[in-house]
C-alpha cells in the first residue's frame, strides 16, 4: 500500500505541475491582440494588477452579481485556504510558529469548507437555471471535494489517524527517503481522493485558478489611446499602410 | 401588432424560469454568395465544413488569448446566467451567457482538450454536428455582444469574444449572416453602411444647411472633403438622415460653428461603424479602419472626432490605435480619436460654447448607457469618464435629469436589444423581447419621476428604440440624441 501511494503521489505531482505548466505556457504564448478590458477599468498596469488581486481575494465581480453565491463561494474557498495552511505542517519540519497558531482555525476552516460545498451542491440540484448548466463533471467535482473534506474532518474529529506517521511518509517522499504509510482505511480514502484531485486539476474547470490571472478583460489597463498595442501576428497588416 | 407575445414590464424584475427552445425558431437570414464573397468568405457552406471549422477554431485559439482562457476557466457558477437581456426577455436557457458559451465550449472540449477527447459527454464534449451548427448560427446571432455578462463573471469571461469567434468560424466555412456581411460589403463598395452614395449625401447636407439657416438665421455648414480642416468628423451614416440621429448631427455642426473650429467630413470615410467587429474579423476591421487613416492623411487634419455611435466608439477608442495607428502625425495635444461628447463637454466647460437649458424645459431626461461605450471604452482622462461626460453634457443642456435604476445603468447597463449585428427586421421578435429589461427600467422612471425622454449616444440604440418603444406602449419620439439636446440649448452668435 505504501508503495502504491508513493507512486500515486509522484505521478499526481508530475501531472499537476506539468499540466499546469503547459497551460500557463499556452496562456503566455497566445497574445491578446486587442485591448478588451471590461470598462470602467484602471488606467495603469498597477491598477489592473490590483483589480485582479481583488478578484482573487474578495471575488469582487461575484459580489456584484449575487450575494448568496458569493457567500457560499467564500465559505468554501476561505475554508479551503485555512485547511491548506493547516496542512503545511505535514510537509515541513520544523513547523513555523504561525502554522502552529493557525491549527485550530484550520479545523473550523474544514467545517466551513464542507458546509460551503454542500450549499453549492444543493444550489446545483435545486435552482432550475443552475441545473440546466450543470453537467456530470460539475457534480463529480463537488462530490470529490466533499469526499476529501469529509474524510479529512472525520480523521480530525472522530477517528484519529497517526499523523506522525503521515508526516514521515510525506517528508520521505519529498526527500526520497521512503517511509511506511500508516495503515488506516480512512486515510487511504482521503489520500486517494486528493491524488485524484491533483490528477484532474489541469484538465478541468479548476483551470479557473491560473485562468483568472490571464483574463484580458480583467488584467489589461485601459490605455488604448495612449499606448499602441500590437500582437506579433497582427504585424503583417502593418505593411502597405498609408504613411503621411 | 405582433405575432408574438410582448413581455410584461414588472415593477420588480423577475428572472424567468428556463423555457427550452423558446427562441429556437429565431434565425436571422443567412448571407448569400454576393454578401460572402466581397469579404473573402466562401459563398456557401463548404463540403468539408466540419474539418474546416475545427481548423479555424484551432487557428483562433492560437491568436486570441481570451479564447483558451475563457473556455478553460468557466466553473459553471451561473453568476452570468440571469444577466443577459435575451435570457431575461425570452427565457430560452441557451440565451444564458454560460449556455451560449457552452455551444462553443463543447466543441473545444471535444477537439482541443485531453479530458474531452477521453471522456466526451461526462465533461460536456460534443462533436460539431449539423444540429449543433444550427444552434451556433441561431444563438450566436442572439447575442448582441454587449459584455454585460463579463461584468458579473468572476473571471471576466466575455461571451462577446466567444460570439465573435463563432461568427468568424461560421463565415469562414461559408455560413455568414446576411445583415452584417451585406453591410460590410456596402462599406467597401459605396463607403457606408446604408449604401448612401456621395451625391445623395451632398444633397442631404445642403438641404440641412438651408433648413438650419432658415430656422436659426445662422449659416451652419456641413463641409465635406475640406483640405486643411482642423478636425475630421467620422460619424455613423444614420446621422445623415435617420430620426433622431440627424438632430444630433445638427448639434455637432452647431458646436463646431460656435466654437469656431474648422471641420470636415470625408467622402472616403462616411461611416463610423465597423461591423467587422461583430463578425470577429480582425482583417476586415483593419480594412475598414484604414479608410479613416487614409482620409485623415489625405485631408491633412490635426484631430479626429467620432460622432455618436456605440460600437464605432469601442472600435475607435479601444482598437483604432492598434488597427490603423500610430497617429503621431496628428496634433499630440489631443487624444486620438476623441468622442464628440468629450469634445463638446470640454468646450462648454471652458465657456467656448454656451447653453441655455430652458430650451429643453419641456423635457425630463434619462440616459441610456450604450453597452459598447459603457463597457468597452472610455471618454476623458479618468476611469469611468464614459459614464460621467455624457451625463454632464445632458445636464448642461437640460434642467431635469433622472437616472434609471442603478442596476440598469453605467457598467450594468442593459443593452437596447439591437446591438452586435442584430438590428435587422428578421430578428424583430428577439429585438422586442431583448429590450424588455431596458423598457422595464425606463417605464419605472416614466411613472415615478415623470421622465419624458431618453437620450442615447448610439446610432443602433436610437434606431432600435424607435422601433421597439411602441410595442411597449411608449412613444417612439421618446428617444433623442444627446447632441440634439445640445442643439436645442446652444446659444449661437457672439459669445459675450
Ligand atoms: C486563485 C484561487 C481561486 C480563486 C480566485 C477562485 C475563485 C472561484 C470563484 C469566484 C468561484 C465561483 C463561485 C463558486 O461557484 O464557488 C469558484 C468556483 C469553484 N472553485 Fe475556485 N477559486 C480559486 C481556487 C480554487 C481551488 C484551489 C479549488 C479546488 C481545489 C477550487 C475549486 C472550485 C470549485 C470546485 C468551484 C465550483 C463550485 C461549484 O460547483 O459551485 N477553486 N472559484
Ligand atoms: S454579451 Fe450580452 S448579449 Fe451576449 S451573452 Fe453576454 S449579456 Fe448576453
Ligand atoms: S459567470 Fe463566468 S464562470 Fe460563472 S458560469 Fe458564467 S461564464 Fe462561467
Amino acid at each position: 500500500m505504501s508503495i502504491l501511494f508513493a507512486v500515486l503521489f509522484y505521478a499526481a505531482t508530475i501531472v499537476l505541475v506539468a499540466g499546469l505548466g503547459l497551460k500557463v505556457a499556452q496562456y503566455v504564448r497566445v497574445p491578446a491582440p486587442l485591448k478588451i478590458p471590461t470598462t470602467p477599468a484602471p488606467l495603469t498596469q498597477g491598477g489592473a494588477a490590483f483589480r485582479v488581486a481583488r478578484e482573487v481575494v474578495i471575488f469582487e465581480s461575484l459580489f456584484k452579481s449575487n450575494k448568496w453565491l458569493w457567500a457560499m463561494a467564500v465559505m468554501f474557498h476561505f475554508g479551503l485556504v485555512l485547511v491548506l495552511i493547516r496542512h503545511v505542517r505535514y510537509f515541513i519540519e520544523p513547523v513555523p510558529m504561525v502554522i502552529t497558531l493557525m491549527q485550530p482555525f484550520g479545523i473550523y476552516g474544514g467545517l466551513l469548507m464542507i458546509a460551503g460545498l454542500f450549499m453549492l451542491l444543493g444550489r446545483r440540484l435545486v435552482l432550475p437555471r443552475i441545473r440546466y448548466i450543470t453537467g456530470p463533471s460539475d457534480l463529480l467535482m463537488l462530490v470529490l471535494l466533499i469526499g476529501i473534506g469529509g474524510s479529512g474532518a472525520l480523521m480530525v474529529n472522530f477517528v484519529h489517524t497517526d499523523i506522525i506517521g503521515v508526516k514521515a511518509f510525506f517528508l520521505g517522499l519529498m526527500t526520497f527517503n521512503w517511509q511506511k504509510l500508516p495503515a488506516d482505511p480512512l486515510l487511504y480514502v482521503h489520500l486517494a481522493l486528493v491524488a485524484a484531485l491533483m490528477l484532474v486539476f489541469p484538465f478541468s474547470k479548476l483551470l479557473h485558478v491560473p485562468g483568472i490571472f490571464f483574463s484580458p478583460t480583467r488584467n489589461q489597463a485601459d490605455d488604448a489611446r495612449e499606448r499602441r498595442h500590437l500582437a506579433p501576428w497582427a504585424a503583417k497588416y502593418e505593411a502597405n499602410k498609408t504613411m503621411p | 401588432m405582433a405575432d408574438f407575445e410582448i413581455p410584461v414590464l414588472n415593477e420588480i424584475p423577475v428572472v424567468p424560469a428556463p423555457k427550452p427552445g423558446a427562441t429556437a425558431h429565431l434565425k436571422s437570414f443567412p448571407a448569400a454568395k454576393q454578401h460572402q464573397e466581397p469579404l473573402g468568405y466562401p459563398g456557401e457552406l463548404v463540403d468539408n465544413w466540419q474539418t474546416k471549422a475545427i481548423e479555424v477554431m484551432g487557428e483562433l485559439l492560437g491568436k486570441y488569448r481570451s479564447l483558451p482562457v475563457f473556455l478553460d476557466s468557466c466553473v459553471k457558477c451561473g453568476s452570468c446566467a440571469d444577466k443577459c437581456h435575451y435570457f431575461l426577455g425570452t427565457g430560452d436557457p441557451k440565451n444564458m451567457p454560460v449556455a451560449r458559451q457552452d455551444l462553443f465550449r463543447s466543441v473545444y472540449r471535444k477537439h482541443f482538450t485531453p479530458a474531452g477527447k477521453l471522456l466526451g459527454d461526462l465533461v460536456g464534449a460534443r462533436e460539431m454536428t449539423r444540429e449543433l451548427l444550427d444552434d451556433w448560427y441561431n444563438y450566436f446571432h442572439q447575442c448582441s455582444q454587449c459584455r454585460r455578462c463579463s461584468v458579473f463573471c468572476p473571471y471576466g469571461i466575455d461571451t462577446a469574444e466567444i460570439s465573435m469567434a463563432a461568427r468568424e468560424i461560421m463565415d469562414r466555412i461559408g455560413l455568414g449572416q446576411k445583415y452584417c456581411n451585406e453591410i460590410i460589403g456596402k462599406v467597401y463598395s459605396v463607403g457606408n453602411n446604408l449604401g448612401l452614395p456621395l451625391k445623395a449625401l451632398n444633397n442631404t447636407l445642403e438641404g440641412l444647411e438651408e433648413d438650419i439657416e432658415e430656422d436659426t438665421g445662422h449659416a451652419i455648414k456641413f463641409p465635406v472633403d475640406v483640405h486643411g480642416a482642423e478636425v475630421l468628423l467620422v460619424t455613423p451614416s444614420a446621422d445623415f438622415f435617420a430620426e433622431p440621429h440627424i438632430d444630433g448631427l445638427i448639434g455637432y455642426g452647431k458646436v463646431f460653428h460656435q466654437a469656431g473650429i474648422s471641420w470636415t467630413l470625408s467622402s472616403k470615410a462616411t461611416e463610423a461603424a465597423n461591423f467587422a467587429m461583430f463578425i470577429g474579423s480582425y482583417e476586415n476591421m483593419v480594412k475598414i479602419s484604414r479608410r479613416i487613416r487614409d482620409a485623415a492623411i489625405e485631408l491633412g487634419v490635426k484631430r479626429i472626432v467620432f460622432g455618436e455611435c456605440g460600437h464605432a466608439w469601442r472600435v475607435a477608442y479601444s482598437f483604432l490605435n492598434t488597427l490603423a495607428g500610430p497617429w503621431d502625425f496628428l496634433d499630440p495635444r489631443y487624444p486620438v480619436p476623441q468622442h464628440i461628447c468629450e469634445f463638446s463637454n470640454d468646450l462648454i466647460k471652458r465657456g467656448a460654447v454656451r447653453l441655455d437649458k430652458s430650451a429643453n424645459d419641456h423635457m425630463t431626461l434619462t440616459f441610456h448607457d450604450s453597452c459598447n461605450v459603457a463597457r468597452g471604452s472610455r471618454m476623458g482622462n479618468f476611469e469611468g469618464g464614459q459614464l460621467v461626460i455624457p451625463r454632464e453634457l445632458i445636464k448642461a443642456s437640460c434642467g431635469k435629469f433622472v437616472d434609471m435604476h442603478p442596476d440598469t445603468i453605467g457598467e450594468k447597463s442593459f443593452c437596447c436589444g439591437g446591438g452586435g449585428g442584430l438590428l435587422t427586421d428578421d430578428l424583430m421578435e428577439l429585438r422586442v423581447k431583448g429590450a424588455q429589461p431596458r423598457m422595464e427600467a425606463l417605464k419605472q422612471v416614466v411613472q415615478n419621476d415623470g421622465v419624458t425622454h431618453m437620450a442615447s449616444i448610439c446610432a443602433i440604440c436610437k434606431a432600435q428604440f424607435t422601433k421597439v418603444l411602441p410595442y411597449y406602449g411608449m412613444e417612439m419620439g421618446m428617444i433623442v440624441s444627446v447632441h440634439q439636446l445640445v442643439s436645442n440649448a446652444i446659444l449661437l452668435g457672439s459669445n459675450d
